[in-house]
């Protein structure tokens, strides 16, 4: 993949259009799934792509193939989330995290609960899952995002953040904690 | 014994080695079930944070960015739409395109009459029209959407690209809303006419901009709902666009 990346890269530098379609039409659904898990918001992640393909196609001549395309696109697309977070967090102020009605009656509803049951449990903790990951900050939101579902190492975080390794390590393990303690009660975690 | 600690059981749980983790949990059950715990909250965080698209959505974003000019050259960048650089050749083109649209739209409105070939002809024009102001929606919503969540770094900003873009569609926007008022679409009419007052503030501001100055600018776009409006219509009209494919639909824009 990372080489048919680079072919394509160079053939878009020097001006073949279709090269550039191919990148894009081969990183799009990647892009929007991060830009999804960053935002948590179907339109915004859609911004995501449009204006990362966009930075991309400006900036491609001081793209160093050293990093993978996908991980270079990647980089853009959750420095852009990341000012989408923070725009909204200071459009919207601090809110309080407002969990769904009876979240401790979940507890009650086993994991495996069958139909309209588990159907309900299954959208109440997607919903926390939401407002959890709103109250975390910006730079706990990416640096928990890009390890825990892209899988980054602390260093390609801390590259993206502009962050040390402790800075990095602290932030996602601030994210963890706050999730724990938001979700705990909703997702049925007995102690 | 000392209990792993819940910074160690997060960094276990994400593979990175932690000295004496693996003993451990094999002979204490306390920490075994911390683990437990732990993995659950995650495993619930992983299965809600999922959203996805299907498999042409790489040619939707395609179709939508329509890049032009060679890459790395800022000044050179355009969208296709947008390499209409001069307002005195897009303005006749885009005049041209809307008035035999309109024309031939109030000249034939018939809808019982079936698929005559002029009214074909009319659909054809009308879905034309209404996918140039999709593809007009769709380059607004990027250029809003770059400037609504700028960070600046610094004491100035560089918006020029973002201020030419939005001159380029200032011309384009401006027909599109004459149409839309004179065909009685108030709905499209409305939205462009609040597209228009942004476009010629980013357009005859100037090129870098204070932090405070974006702030505002920003402040206006989020006020205004302005992006979400953008979006919604864009979709709509689109659509729009799409049931014109059906020859009995013909509306005018």
């Amino acid at each position: 993949m990372e080489e048919a990346d680079a072919a394509a890269v160079s053939r878009a530098l020097s001006g073949d259009r279709d090269a550039f379609r191919v990148l894009v039409e081969r990183h799009s659904r990647n892009v929007f799934r991060l830009a999804f898990r960053m935002t948590g918001n179907e339109q915004d992640a859609e911004d995501v792509v449009q204006v990362t393909f966009m930075r991309a196609w400006r900036s491609l001549a001081s793209f160093g193939s050293q990093a993978g395309f996908g991980t270079w696109l990647h980089r853009i697309a959750a420095n852009y989330s990341l000012d989408i977070i923070r725009q909204r967090k200071r459009r919207d102020g601090k809110r309080e995290v407002s969990y769904p009605d009876g979240a401790d009656i979940l507890e009650s509803i086993p994991g495996d609960a069958p139909g309209p049951e588990r159907l309900a449990h299954s959208k109440r903790l997607r919903l926390a899952v939401r407002a959890a990951m709103e109250e975390l900050t910006a730079q706990e939101r990416t640096a928990f995002v890009l390890r825990h579902f892209e899988g980054l190492s602390i260093e390609e975080i801390g590259a993206n953040l502009g962050t040390g390794t402790n800075a990095t390590k602290h932030s996602i393990f601030r994210a963890v904690q706050k999730l724990r303690r938001a979700l705990e009660p909703v997702a049925g975690v007995a102690r | 014994m000392n209990h792993l600690s819940e910074e160690q059981l997060v960094w276990h749980y994400y593979g990175e080695a932690v000295d004496g983790a693996e003993e451990h949990l094999d002979s204490c059950r306390e920490c075994r079930e911390e683990l437990r715990r732990l993995q659950m909250v995650l495993n619930a965080v992983s299965a809600a944070g999922e959203a996805e698209r299907g498999p042409d959505y790489g040619a939707e974003v395609w179709s939508r960015l329509r890049l032009t000019g060679h890459p790395g050259r800022r000044s050179r960048f355009s969208w296709r739409w947008l390499s209409w650089r001069k307002p005195v050749i897009l303005a006749p083109l885009l005049a041209g395109l809307v008035a035999a649209a309109f024309f031939v739209g109030q000249r034939y409105p018939a809808r019982d009459q079936g698929p005559t070939p002029a009214s074909a002809q009319a659909n054809v024009r009308e879905r034309i029209l209404l996918v140039a102001v999709g593809d007009h929606l769709d380059r607004s919503q990027t250029v809003l959407a770059e400037l609504s969540h700028a960070s600046p770094e610094g004491a100035k900003f560089d918006i020029s690209y973002e201020q030419k873009a939005a001159g380029d569609l200032l011309d384009a926007n401006r027909l599109y809303r004459q149409t839309a008022q004179r065909t009685g679409d108030a709905a499209v009419a409305d939205i462009l006419d609040d597209l228009e007052r942004v476009l010629v503030e980013i357009a005859n501001g100037p090129a870098t901009v204070t932090p405070e100055h974006l702030e505002a600018l920003q402040r206006r776009i989020h006020d205004q709902g302005l992006l979400f409006k953008v979006r919604v219509m864009g979709t709509q009209v689109k659509q729009r666009g799409r049931i014109h494919d059906a020859p009995e639909n013909t509306k005018s824009l």
